[in-house]
């Protein structure tokens, strides 16, 4: 058991992590590609139409799994931030900020593809139904962690502040949710059913899984290059980012 | 296959404008992500590598020179 | 405990009411906002009655914004917060006096003025009751929350910006309840399960906030 947490710490070292994360790499792009190709595959030439919402359904196949991912992408974040908040860890808080821009994008295209599904489905670029418009606070939520990030010069600092706010936001994600729910009861105007989910086939199901997994792969890829150039740069100053740099070079 | 020909791929259905928006800019900023990390990071790595080759130049230069001229002007030993 | 929260809640009382103007400017700031909706989409009164309870809130989000950098900023420069810090006494409870000085001096004004702008909307008289009580109940916890993003971005450049970047969001139920409440009670249905809402927002808070604010704080001063 000892062992196992001193080894864990080791790894915790941006010094043993920067090489293992630059090795680790080309695998998760390797299945993100796999991943992403046999999703898309079966996504857009396999599955058959939806009955009711016919090819535009495709879109299923790139939305679900930008919304998953930019959820899930913030609760490893603050996972990370409290973490790295806990138990001081440099290494966590740099993974924190490195997931931050790649789950923003993952809200943002959540947002994106949604509005290009919801045009011919609903025939409007956008409802204020509960999950669009949490959505849309998510990717405030990730703005804000990552405009206070920038403006504060001192990393630890950064670090830390990024951690309160993340982990104050995700106390507060349910609230929002439901509190936007409410809201979208009390205002039914809009005759739009969004619970009404295309029935789905289990190939559909594949589809969006597989496209979910590879859009997940990639997170890591990303987050593992942002954190080692993080490392590089806040580590500028230590013996083994000169001596990595200064004998190539 | 679910497709007969390549233009009903591309049509699909009448909807292929937000189908294909939505695909073409979910690949576009995709790609465009890594490709942004990958330039910053040789920025990066090419500031790093010029500063510390110019620390060190410094360093062998102040190896070099004589102490006299070092204990004249001892401001730039700090430096 | 009791005495330290009615020290700290009489001292930022004090050194409030030697900036009066800072209040007042925040006010007509909140009626400035709520006045320019009429000329902004028209003075018929069916829809102004429909947009008040929304107008009146996010104005009351917005005005309690304006104040929310001062909260920790002068404390910070003198060096006091830095003795509270150090003070043997809890650093949360001290927030929580500091958030319900913010709160007596940002929004009960709010409260106050709310029913007079209430009526330039044409609310009728249970509206404008339940709007008082939504804010009366809400506002605390715009305090509460704000502390948090002023913590966070206390001595931080472009501080003031950011802190609405931060705190906005986190709003977003606060406004839901209490515009809701109003809306509510206008269209009949009651207001009693905002209200209740609104509470438990309020409550969470006021007494969960000052503990991350704490926590930011002792970063902020690292």
């Amino acid at each position: 058991m000892t062992e196992r947490v001193i080894n864990w710490f080791k790894y915790a070292s941006p010094q043993t992590f920067y090489p293992l994360a630059g090795r680790l790499i080309p695998w998760f792009w390797a299945l993100a590609a796999l991943f992403g190709a046999a999703g898309l595959t079966i996504g857009f030439l396999l599955a058959p139409t939806d009955a009711q919402q016919g090819e535009g359904y495709r879109i299923i196949f790139l939305h679900v799994p930008a919304s998953w991912l930019s959820m899930f992408i913030y609760l490893v974040m603050a996972f990370w931030a409290g973490i790295g908040l806990a138990f001081n860890i440099r290494l966590s808080g740099m993974m924190a900020s490195a997931l931050a821009p790649t789950g923003a994008l993952f809200a943002f295209l959540s947002l994106w593809t949604g509005a290009l599904w919801g045009k011919p489905m609903w025939g409007t670029w956008w409802v204020w139904d509960a999950r669009l418009t949490s959505e849309l606070i998510l990717l405030f939520l990730y703005i804000g962690f990552i405009a206070l990030q920038a403006a504060i010069d001192d990393p630890r600092r950064a670090d830390k502040a990024g951690a309160i706010l993340a982990l104050v936001g995700v106390v507060n994600i349910p609230i929002i949710y439901f509190s936007v729910k409410w809201w979208n009861t009390l205002h039914q105007g809009a005759s739009v059913s969004l619970t009404k989910a295309p029935s789905m086939a289990a190939m559909m199901l594949w589809g969006m899984l597989l496209c979910a997994l590879g859009c997940w792969m990639y997170s890591i890829a990303i987050a593992l290059m942002r954190v080692r150039t993080i490392m590089l740069e806040r580590e500028r100053h230590t013996d083994w980012v000169r001596s990595l740099l200064d004998d190539k070079g | 296959m679910h497709w007969n020909s390549f233009g009903e791929f591309l049509a699909m259905g009448d909807h292929g404008l937000y189908v294909w928006g939505s695909l073409v800019v979910m690949a576009l900023l995709l790609v465009v992500e890594p490709m942004l990390l990958l330039r910053g990071r040789r920025t990066l790595v090419t500031r790093l590598k010029r500063q510390f080759r110019a620390e060190r130049a410094e360093l062998e230069n102040r190896r070099s020179t004589p102490a006299p001229q070092r204990v004249s002007t001892p401001h730039r030993s700090q430096v | 405990m009791l005495t330290l929260l009615r020290a700290v809640i009489g001292r930022d009382l004090r050194l409030a009411m030697r900036r009066q103007a800072d209040i007042v400017a925040a006010m007509f700031f909140f009626i400035i906002v709520v006045s320019l909706f009429p000329l902004g989409v028209g003075p018929e009164p069916d829809q102004l009655r429909r947009m008040a309870p929304g107008v009146l809130w996010v104005a009351a989000l917005l005005a309690t914004m304006l104040s929310l950098p001062r909260l920790f900023a002068d404390d910070h420069r003198d060096g006091t917060l830095e003795q509270l810090a150090l003070a043997p006494q809890p650093l949360g409870l001290i927030v929580l006096g500091k958030v319900i000085a913010h709160w007596l001096v940002a929004g009960l004004p709010l409260v106050v003025l709310a029913p007079v702008l209430g009526v330039q909307f044409d609310l009728a008289a249970d509206a404008l009751g339940v709007l008082v009580l939504s804010l009366l109940i809400g506002t605390p916890a715009l305090s509460g929350i704000g502390a948090i993003g002023a913590a966070l971005t206390l001595g931080v450049r472009g501080g003031g910006v950011l802190l609405s970047l931060l705190v906005l969001p986190l709003y977003i139920p606060v406004l839901i309840f209490g515009a809701g409440a109003v809306d509510a009670t206008v269209s009949g249905l009651g207001p009693q399960a905002h209200l209740s809402l609104l509470g438990a927002l309020a409550l969470g808070g006021v007494f969960f906030a000052p503990w991350p604010t704490a926590a930011a704080l002792r970063v902020a001063l690292e």
